[in-house]
């Protein structure tokens, strides 16, 4: 089990609100990411939830038990942090051991759940290691073995793959992923990477100034925007905001593009417009194009487009895909 | 830049500060060394002639050798435990932020300030004198007869006296240690369930197990040598109970006027300094790499 209610949580340190107020409701077994623009609550969301923080006011209830006041080794909750937070004197065996030991757990038991967890994280080879002997990815796995020993309701991911190379940390996402599926226990993942955030959720949570902007599916919220902020937060390379009359062509204050959705054509309907940077990825092309009417627009093609710097081409938003938005940011039905 | 030039060139310049430390390091060391085997007594300072190891028997069958040498152990062990523990209570009490924080880290290391005869004498006239010294005056508030410390426990005032000084220093780097300790680390650990003293005994000592070896490494080097704190306090007495090795040497060398009897004391000295830091190296020496 692994449901978590947060009922009107409050946070401010000192005078600093951070987070204003939130209602949320974690179900048993989802992976929820919170995701946001740095500063924008959600690392402090997960500290108030593991109890690493006191809330200024509100509830929070674990399995339907009022867990407001719990300490945190009280909650059931394990923590995967940014730094891994491993104990640097102790071998692996002994730091995936140590929330075990400290639960008063048998040496038997405790060794069973260590094999258990090695294999599962491919570790086996490595448990008389120290930390500071394994490689970053390995040290991920060891934090995660650590959380994942105590079958515990729910796992909290404070950025985990922030510190690995680029190449590690896809593996690593799919990792957890799969972990996931086998464990099925409830997971809450803090990121600022979107992409992250969209390959992983079950439920992303987007937080913005510690308010909750939007919850949703990834998709619901790349189809279904519904604010301007979480429109340009979701989606890569950001969509594209148009005001003025153009917008109003559409009965909108501003209507939001996204790159994918954009025909291009070097002569044809649309807005004209000069290409001031092409970037070409062989599988994708970025541009970014000026356009006297619109402003400048990024656009995305597929595959090698032939295009490059100072050429004049012609943009086309796709009718159906044009996003509109009230003169206060809200999407409009 | 480590071509053969370079390092020779290196070597060069090396060379002159590290031979006038073997010079000032060796020199010293022949002389007593020298002298230890010598009949030489500054009452007759022209009558000089060889013993042999008579110095050294002499020295080694003195009754007061072997208190001298039990009373060192004692004072170095015992000062030791008072600072390691209350340097590591005292760090993680001011490692806390609290209001004037600046203002109690000063007056925490400010004893180290004092230079040891005046820290002495102060402690001697102001706080253990037994008459006018504030334990004197907190005893007499309670009705109970006022200890003179330094007749009663001599070598016990010493090493309140000894720990007083070296407390700030081991606190000093010893917080310097806590506060390198990752909060991280800390939150994890309560995550994982584990109550204060646990995260005390399983994270917080074993990162500070090297400032720990530090402390003791250096601390024993000096605290072998005390020396000024009995001279202004207790004189070495009552008869040899507050008396260390260095202590001896010095009442050798200068009440009796036997160099040679004190060169052989410190001939002594130093070959136990050497054997205590060969055993404490392989004994707490690992926590350094």
């Amino acid at each position: 089990m692994g449901q978590i209610v947060l009922t009107k949580v409050r946070k401010a340190f000192g005078e600093v609100e951070v987070i204003p107020g939130i209602d949320l409701q974690i179900n048993d077994g989802e992976f929820v990411v919170f995701v946001g623009p740095s500063g924008c609550g959600k690392s402090t969301l997960l500290r108030l939830i593991a109890g690493l923080e006191d809330i200024s006011s509100g509830k929070i209830e674990i399995d339907g038990k009022d867990a407001t006041d719990a300490p945190p080794g009280k909650r059931g909750l394990a923590m995967v942090f940014q730094s891994y937070a491993l104990y640097p004197h102790m071998s692996v065996r002994k730091n995936i051991a140590f929330p075990l030991k400290m639960a008063g757990m048998s040496e038997a038991e405790q060794n069973a759940r260590i094999e258990n967890a090695a294999r599962v994280l491919n570790l086996s080879n490595y448990l008389d290691r120290r930390p500071g002997q394994l490689s970053g990815g390995q040290r991920q796995r060891v934090a995660i073995g650590r959380a994942i020993v105590r079958e515990p309701a729910a796992f909290l991911f404070d950025e985990p793959l922030s510190n690995l190379d680029a190449a590690l940390r896809v593996v690593m996402r799919q990792e957890i992923s799969e972990l996931h599926q086998k464990l099925k226990t409830t997971m809450i993942y803090v990121t600022h990477d979107q992409v992250e955030a969209m390959t992983m959720a079950d439920k992303i949570v987007v937080l913005h100034a510690g308010r909750v902007e939007q919850v949703g599916s990834p998709l619901e919220l790349y189809n279904a925007p519904a604010n301007l902020f979480v429109a340009g937060f979701i989606g890569s390379p950001k969509m594209n905001f148009i005001t003025g009359p153009e917008a109003a062509k559409y009965q909108a204050h501003t209507i939001g593009v996204r790159p994918e959705h954009v025909e291009v054509s070097k002569d044809g309907d649309g807005w004209e417009g000069k290409i001031l940077l092409a970037e070409h990825l062989g599988s994708d092309t970025f541009l970014k194009v000026a356009c006297p009417v619109v402003g400048e627009m990024t656009v995305r093609g597929n595959g090698e487009m032939g295009l490059h710097h100072n050429d004049t081409i012609r943009l086309k938003p796709r009718a159906d895909r044009i996003y509109r938005f009230d003169d206060k940011g809200l999407a409009l039905k | 830049m480590a071509t053969r030039q370079t390092q020779s060139l290196a070597r060069l310049m090396r060379a002159p500060a590290i031979i006038l430390l073997l010079v000032w390091m060796l020199v010293p060391l022949a002389m007593t060394l020298y002298y230890s085997f010598l009949n030489y007594n500054l009452l007759s300072p022209g009558q000089t002639s060889w013993a042999g190891f008579f110095n050294y028997q002499y020295f080694y069958t003195d009754p007061a050798f072997f208190e001298s040498i039990k009373n060192t152990i004692i004072l170095v062990l015992g000062v030791l435990t008072i600072t390691v523990v209350g340097g590591i209570a005292i760090a993680m009490l001011i490692d806390k932020p609290i209001f004037g924080q600046g203002i109690v880290r000063i007056l925490v290391i400010s004893p180290f300030f004092v230079m040891p005869p005046v820290a002495a004498l102060i402690w001697k006239n102001m706080i253990m004198h037994p008459s006018y010294g504030v334990f004197a005056d907190i005893a007499k508030f309670f009705g109970a007869n006022p200890v003179d410390w330094f007749a009663q426990y001599p070598l016990f005032s010493i090493i309140v006296i000894v720990a007083w000084q070296w407390l700030p220093f081991a606190t000093l780097i010893l917080l310097t240690a806590l506060q390198s300790l990752d909060g991280e680390q800390m939150e994890a650990a309560e995550m994982d369930g584990a109550p204060a003293y646990s995260r005390f005994i399983y994270l917080t000592l074993p990162h500070m197990a090297r400032a720990i070896t530090v402390v003791i490494l250096i601390q024993t080097i000096f605290l072998l040598g005390v020396y000024a704190e009995i001279l202004v306090t207790t004189n070495g007495g009552p008869g040899f109970a507050s008396t260390n090795l260095t202590f001896l040497i010095y009442r050798a060398a200068r009440l009796n006027f036997d160099i040679g009897g004190a060169a052989a004391g410190g001939i002594i000295a130093v070959v136990l300094a050497n054997f205590v830091a060969f055993f404490l190296m392989r004994a707490v020496g690992k926590n350094l790499d």
